[in-house]
């Protein structure tokens, strides 16, 4: 087993590293210094607290945590806390032996209890823990000052971790920045010119006011570092926008997958589609219920069990509609339409009734929290990232079912002629069954994606019903690829419109183009080439 | 052997038969003379008295049988079915309720000349497109041409691309689905989500008076059996004819020299100015109108009264409006949760078994006696 061991030798070698200065340190603490901590001179304390995060004491955080929570005691020149009714020595750490010792408390006003509680946020840049140290460093960003630069020099020399290590970096040039060393000021400049956060930006474009910077080379360095930092964040930004809406395009090609099927290669008109999505996500939310009182040590892996029992329910429910209802209506659609509106408000009473009428939860899986940085400030979320490859995996997965399999063949002949296919020994009245099914579980695979990022309620399925039709009628009946090219085209359309007029106009923008391409080309992005008479 | 020729001569059938004469007469007696003694002069306490609760829900039933004729004008006549009815319903009702809205004066939550939402949105002045609002004849005059001007436009290019079907319902729906949105936000000057409300008078008299109530009832009725002759007199003349061919074999009405763009949206124009005109009787009645009149699910509905009714028959809408909004009023008072059950086996079992709708069954009763 290697790995535990490496991770043990890092584990001890770290140990190593932050015990050094410790033995070395422990002679800094000078008796004069304690004087000084109970006196009156406000400057000369601050100076002692300064020094000693600069130099990194050992002791400096024990102390500094007394000090803000006005625990601190000095007997015998030496740092104390009373604990448990004993009064232990910071510097050892030991409990005093001696019981009657005289102390004296130290009181600090309200300028030094700020000092002390900026000076123990700055220690945080020395923990041990990773996340603690990551999230000082973050704090950085906002708060760097001058007076800080020595005790930023120290962790940017110590800290290993790339991610942390970019941030001190930040928050180094922030800090000198207010340096009055010119040429510093110009390390620092640059040294922003290759970070990419809105903050180092306003940072910069402050310092272009008339005032803020007065040496030209720091100026014209601060121009064309502005300018580095614009591009890089325009470049975060388009790269984000077109994740998002690429994600949101997979979002509404898994919901509209399942009525390409139905209704674009079957011409079964499904207003109950929505409802298919809806009865997948509350078998997710059943499955992970399941787990969460049986199985709770595999509660993470919920997912691969909700999957294929959502395709199962929604294919089987969809099944019974079409062998009870839908089937009765060939040929009408119109009918079909209004019957399937019905059966919609039939199912989502049903949930109702069992499920309550509230929004239940489906929490993520904890493998699908966080995301990947790829720039700072630009995050892609895990579970968008799985989304989009669930999205591509369906999608092979319905046109290789189509196009390689006997069913898929059977379909398609069904779909091409009817009469052509029964005479040749298909049955067809089984095809169109199953191909219902098909269609109706890869709307329940739609809605286990739905349940990882939106809301899961009895009516959710109402919110996808149009944006679905729009997706398989923009993209032209009868086949998968418009359908594909429809749902991404949607989705990264919405996100830039999003960004440049908000959502909701975004969202009746884009509903208007697509009344006004529909009336432009009725037949939709793709057509089927071949002689094609109204219906 | 010379036949005779047959007459070529237009043949015009009644207006209505002498029965339906009867009815509309019947009804016309009810809803003008009965009512208004009724609700107005029987003394509160009698069993004969009807109490505004009912006189409400009837002028409210009654503007929905007139979006039904109206759907079922073109549904029933031209084939063409609309699932955005609710967004021309709701925009009358929103014209008119710009009217009553302005109306109400200073006498708001907090007494200032702009209407109350907008004092909360913290808005100084009017929007440009409220303009004219505070005179009642300009306002009716915008119940009618902005919907007018919404079908007409729409119409014009959907019909000219020859988008029927199925296609024509989902764009439909989405049309009343983007105007569901844009009026559910705060910033297009409609009141959000909670729309408009509060309305105090109407012409200078109190809206909220069972005067009122009974003479906007009363208009209603009017305004029902108004729509129904003008649709019957449509469908029975040489118009009528051709939509109806259009209906069945739209090609070869074309192939005949017939336009149908022009009988479609003639049909579809005045389908959609009826809607509105019945949304503009329904918001003084009911006292609000907000954006969830336009969902989606709403406008399917009218399409459900139609067919349960019978669809291409003028009185079929009207019961079905009649009977599934009455059915409606009692299930959600009595079992609320069962209202969608029935509302959804509504829908199935009329479209398995009943096609007709309700008029298929007076039908089929008069066609098996000889």
């Amino acid at each position: 087993m290697p790995q535990p061991l490496l991770r043990q030798a890092a584990g001890w070698l770290l140990c190593l590293l932050l015990m050094m200065p410790m033995h070395s340190a422990l002679a800094d603490w000078q008796a004069e210094q304690a004087s000084t901590l109970l006196g009156t001179d406000s400057e000369a304390r601050l100076a002692v607290l300064r020094q000693w995060v600069a130099n990194g004491e050992p002791f400096a955080e024990a102390v500094l945590k007394a000090l803000s929570e006005d625990a601190l005691l000095i007997g015998a020149q030496r740092p104390l806390r009373k604990e448990g009714g004993h009064l232990v020595d910071l510097l050892s750490g030991q409990a005093v032996a001696d019981t009657a010792m005289h102390t004296e408390s130290v009181t600090i006003n309200n300028r030094l209890r700020r000092e002390v509680q900026a000076s123990l946020a700055l220690l945080r840049l020395f923990a041990s823990n990773r996340a603690e140290r990551l999230a000082a460093a973050s704090a950085l960003q906002s708060r760097a000052t001058p007076a800080m630069v020595p005790v930023l020099e120290r962790a940017v020399q110590q800290e290993k971790d790339p991610e942390i290590s970019a941030l001190l970096h930040l928050g180094l040039a922030l800090a000198q920045l207010g340096s009055s060393d010119a040429q510093q000021r110009l390390q620092a400049v640059i040294a922003l010119g290759e970070s990419a956060t809105p903050v180092t930006k306003a940072t910069l474009s402050r310092l272009l006011l008339p005032g803020a910077e007065m040496d030209k080379t720091v100026l014209r360095q601060v121009e064309s570092s502005l300018q580095q930092v614009n591009r890089r964040l325009l470049f975060g930004e388009a790269i984000a926008s077109l994740f998002s809406g690429l994600s949101l395009g997979s979002i509404l090609l898994l919901t509209a997958l399942g009525l390409a099927i139905t209704y674009g290669v079957m011409g079964i008109l499904n207003m109950a589609h929505g409802e298919l999505l809806m009865i997948g996500a509350y078998t997710t939310y059943a499955v992970q219920t399941l787990f969460r009182t049986h199985w709770p040590q595999w509660l993470d892996g919920y997912l691969f069990v909700a999957i294929p029992a959502a395709f199962a329910m929604a294919a089987l429910v969809g099944m019974l509609l079409e062998r009870t209802v839908i089937r009765w209506l060939y040929g009408r659609p119109l009918e079909t339409l209004l019957a399937t509106w019905g059966l919609s408000l039939i199912l989502i009473q049903a949930v109702r009734l069992l499920f309550g009428a509230q929004n239940v939860e489906v929490a993520n899986p904890s493998w699908m929290s966080g995301g990947v940085t790829l720039l700072p400030g630009v995050v892609l979320p895990w579970n968008r990232i799985i989304i989009s490859l669930l999205a591509l995996a369906v999608l092979a997965l319905t046109w290789s079912l189509l196009n390689r399999t006997r069913l898929g063949l059977f379909v398609r002949a069904v779909t091409q002629n009817r009469p052509m296919a029964a005479c040749v020994g298909v049955p067809t009245s089984r095809i169109d069954t199953l191909a219902f099914g098909l269609g109706s579980g890869i709307a329940g695979l739609g809605g286990v994606a739905i349940s990882q990022i939106a809301n899961v309620g009895p009516d959710m399925g109402q919110g996808y019903i149009v944006d679905s039709f729009l997706v398989v009628v923009l993209g032209g009946v009868g086949q998968l690829a418009g359908a594909v090219w429809a749902a991404l085209g949607l989705g990264i359309t919405a996100k830039l419109l999003e960004g440049w007029v908000g959502a909701v106009i975004a969202k009746i923008l884009l509903l208007v183009f697509i009344i006004v391409f529909i009336q432009r080309r009725p037949q939709g992005l793709f057509v089927l080439k071949g002689r094609q008479t109204e219906s | 052997m010379a036949h005779p020729m047959p007459s070529l001569q237009p043949h015009h059938p009644p207006l209505l038969p002498p029965l339906a004469w009867f009815g509309v007469a019947l009804f016309a007696a009810f809803c003008l003379l009965a009512v208004p003694v009724l609700h107005l002069a029987v003394a509160d306490g009698s069993p004969w008295h009807l109490s505004s609760y009912f006189v409400t829900l009837g002028g409210k039933i009654l503007c929905y049988a007139i979006v039904a004729v109206a759907l079922d004008l073109i549904w029933g006549y031209a084939g063409i079915l609309s699932l955005g009815h609710g967004l021309f319903f709701a925009l009358g009702g929103y014209a008119f309720g710009m009217y009553l809205m302005r109306a109400i004066g200073r006498d708001g939550v907090y007494h200032a000349d702009l209407p109350d939402f907008m004092v909360f949105l913290n808005w100084k002045e009017l929007p440009w497109y409220w303009a004219g609002s505070d005179h009642f004849w300009f306002s009716f005059l915008l119940v009618l041409l902005l919907p007018g001007l919404l079908a007409f436009v729409f119409g014009y290019f959907a019909f000219r691309s020859r988008i029927k079907g199925v296609y024509f319902s989902i764009i439909t729906q989405a049309l009343t689905y983007a105007g569901m949105l844009l009026f559910f936000r705060n910033e297009t000057g409609f009141g959000g989500n909670n729309g408009f409300t509060d309305f105090k008078r109407l012409l200078g008299f109190n809206i909220t008076s069972p005067e009122m109530r009974v003479f906007l009832f009363a208009l209603t009725a009017t305004t029902l059996i108004g729509t129904l002759l003008l649709c019957r007199l449509l469908i029975t003349r040489k118009f009528g004819r051709v939509l109806t061919a259009i209906r069945d074999a739209e090609s070869r009405v074309m192939f005949i020299g017939y336009q149908p763009l022009w009988y479609k949206l003639t049909a579809w124009t005045l389908s959609a100015l009826l809607a509105a005109l019945a949304g503009a009787l329904y918001v003084p009645q009911v006292g609000i109108i907000n954006p969830s009149e336009m969902s989606p699910a709403n406008s399917i509905e009218i399409a459900i009264w139609v067919a349960v009714g019978g669809r291409a028959s003028l009185i079929g809408p009207i019961l079905g409006a009649v009977a599934v909004n009455l059915a409606k009023s009692w299930f959600t008072v009595s079992f609320p949760e069962y209202w969608l059950f029935f509302l959804g086996l509504l829908f199935v079992t009329v479209t398995l078994w009943l096609p007709g709708g309700l008029v298929s069954l007076w039908q089929r009763h008069q066609g098996e006696q000889p």
